[in-house]
């Protein structure tokens, strides 16, 4: 029996902005249904491993694939069809300024259907109830809302088209760590309410613990030499944590070990 | 590592040069895929009211005060810096023809677009900068909206449309402003004041001035845009944008203004000949070897 095609697929990729290299030669997959959680240094590349996935950024080389076939071969009016099946969280919930929460919320509803205004009405509700917020910040601006209630109205927006794909950049990044398990609770509720596809970019290991079927681990192409991958762990949060490779062990611990002594040359 | 550096520090100045005609030549490649990229979208989807509406609202409305204070301004200047020698002439009532014909032609649009393009190119630049540097652009695409489509058409239209009328509130706040300092101040009869202004001031004079603004509202536009969708990342990026916004769509407003001056006029004498010969210019070589000798 032949596995499963991935709904998504980086083969070979690499990624460079102008001479600055941040992905060289990476192969990963994501079969339907599973949450993989990407972790790593800042700087190291996850990020962008996220958009390159989506298509917001196309590799310099190698290939990213939905569904078996390369993102690259569809024009940009089929692309804009297909990340209608994905919802994306932004690091800083990336809301429109202009725009209240409400507005922000329907936009995807505004821009991708048809539906009668009383329909995007009901929808918007409901997003924001199942994000644990009050219909009455509809009318707020973003920038009256704390770091919390963007992340969750950052999350009702990408949930507002039902995706099959949800995409978190470090969704818990900034936020105290009440607001931080709200924020994995939900991510925890989305994937129970709905059969979706999750990728969570993250340096918190309790959203790892939490959340994650399986954890690969980037490191920065600083560090490593030319031929040495740099996906240096695949497995679960459970082997993650047991890891033997220092480079992990001490990640997932969070210590510095012998970076210390590089702040002293500094 | 030392002798690597060594042939780029001896060859300074051509690299300079080259890396500096290659920057120019890929901006300008790079706005002009931009315009292209514009010019598809608004012949493909034009933007919902819901879209354009608040654009034309911040282009059009929030600008009108600072335009009218602007036309007023530059009317009564030119009212203070011509009076002088146009009284020693005897020729004060023709002070309302050269106020007018300059204000519709030149100065009207020219400091109309030059207060836009601080007023609205620099706002639209620091604005699509700020969503680029915080992903809202990035954003758009990932919820299959089209950033040009959404955000630069709609501000291209409102200056494109919105530009021109403006200038024409401009042009009309500057006549009134040189004739009440020309008639209260300095006691210029007003009745021959306007005669010689509707003498000397025709159509073709007040088309010339809004055709040039049409074309200084779109290069506002699409430089403040490609600045703002090009912003580099942080607090200083975006205020770069800004900065840039505006200093190029200025050069670029004088650079357009020489070319359709010299154009219009072309055309204008082309169309009616019996008015003049326009500008002659004096290329015969025996006519400037005799001047010499």
């Amino acid at each position: 029996m032949t596995a499963p095609t991935p709904i998504l697929e980086l083969q070979h990729a690499s990624k460079k902005f102008g001479r600055q290299h941040v992905l060289r030669d990476i192969n990963l997959s994501l079969q339907r249904g599973e949450t993989l959680v990407v972790i790593g240094e800042s700087g190291c590349g996850k990020s962008v491993t996220m958009k390159l996935l989506i298509g917001l950024l196309q590799p310099t080389a190698g290939t990213a694939l939905l569904e078996g076939r390369p993102l690259s071969d569809r024009s940009e009016r089929e692309m804009a069809r297909e990340r209608q099946r994905f919802g994306y969280l932004f690091q800083g919930a990336a809301l429109f300024d202009s725009l209240d929460v409400f507005e922000n919320v329907a936009f995807p509803l505004r821009q991708n259907t048809v539906l009668p205004e009383q329909k995007i009405r009901t929808i918007v509700e409901e997003r924001l109830l199942e994000v644990g917020l009050p219909v009455s910040v509809c009318r707020k601006k973003p920038a009256e809302l704390s770091g919390g209630m963007k992340k969750r109205v950052g999350l009702a927006r990408a949930l507002s088209l039902v995706p099959e794909i949800m995409m978190y950049d470090e969704p818990t990044t900034g936020l105290d760590p009440i607001m931080s398990d709200v924020i994995n609770s939900l991510i925890l509720q989305t994937r129970a309410r709905r059969p979706v596809t999750s990728i969570v970019v993250t340096h918190d290991m309790t959203t790892v613990k939490k959340v994650a079927d399986r954890v690969v681990m980037f490191y920065p192409l600083s560090r490593l030499q030319p031929d040495e991958p740099q996906i240096i762990f695949e497995g679960t949060a459970e082997e993650a944590f047991s890891s033997s490779d220092p480079r992990v062990s001490q990640f997932v611990n969070g210590e510095a070990g012998e970076r210390i002594q590089e702040l002293a040359v500094a | 590592m030392s002798t690597a550096t060594l042939p780029n520090e001896r060859l300074g100045p051509i690299r300079t040069l080259g890396k500096t005609t290659l920057a120019v030549v890929e901006a300008v490649g790079d706005v002009t895929i931009f315009f292209t990229k514009i010019l598809y979208w608004m012949s493909s989807r034009l933007p919902k009211p819901r879209v354009l509406l608040p654009s034309l609202y911040q282009t059009g409305v929030l600008s009108l005060p600072v335009v009218i204070v602007t036309g007023g301004f530059i009317g009564m200047v030119l009212a203070v810096q011509t009076y002088d020698q146009f009284r020693l002439m005897h020729m004060e009532t023709r002070l309302g023809a050269v106020i007018n014909i300059s204000l519709v032609k030149e100065l009207g649009p020219v400091l109309a677009a030059t207060m836009l393009a601080g007023r609205v190119g620099s706002a639209i630049a620091a604005e699509l900068g700020t969503m680029r540097v915080t992903e809202q652009i990035d954003a758009l695409w990932a919820m299959g909206a089209n950033p040009v489509n959404y955000l630069v058409v709609p501000r291209f239209l409102a200056c494109f449309l919105l530009i021109p009328l403006l200038t024409i509130v401009a042009d009309a706040t500057g006549i009134l402003g040189g004739w009440f300092f020309s008639s209260y101040v300095l006691g210029i009869n007003s009745h021959h004041y306007w005669l010689h202004a509707i003498d000397y001031v025709g159509p073709y004079d007040l088309f010339a001035g809004t055709f040039k603004s049409t074309f200084f509202g779109a290069a506002i536009a699409v430089i403040a845009c490609h600045r703002g969708f090009n912003c580099s990342a942080g607090a200083e990026g975006v205020g770069r944008a800004a900065t840039e916004a505006f200093v190029f769509s200025f050069v670029l407003i004088l650079a357009l203004d020489f070319a359709l001056g010299a154009f219009l006029q072309a055309l204008y004498y082309t169309l009616w000949p019996s008015y003049g010969g326009g500008m002659v210019l004096q290329t015969d070589p025996s006519t400037l070897i005799a001047h010499l000798a």
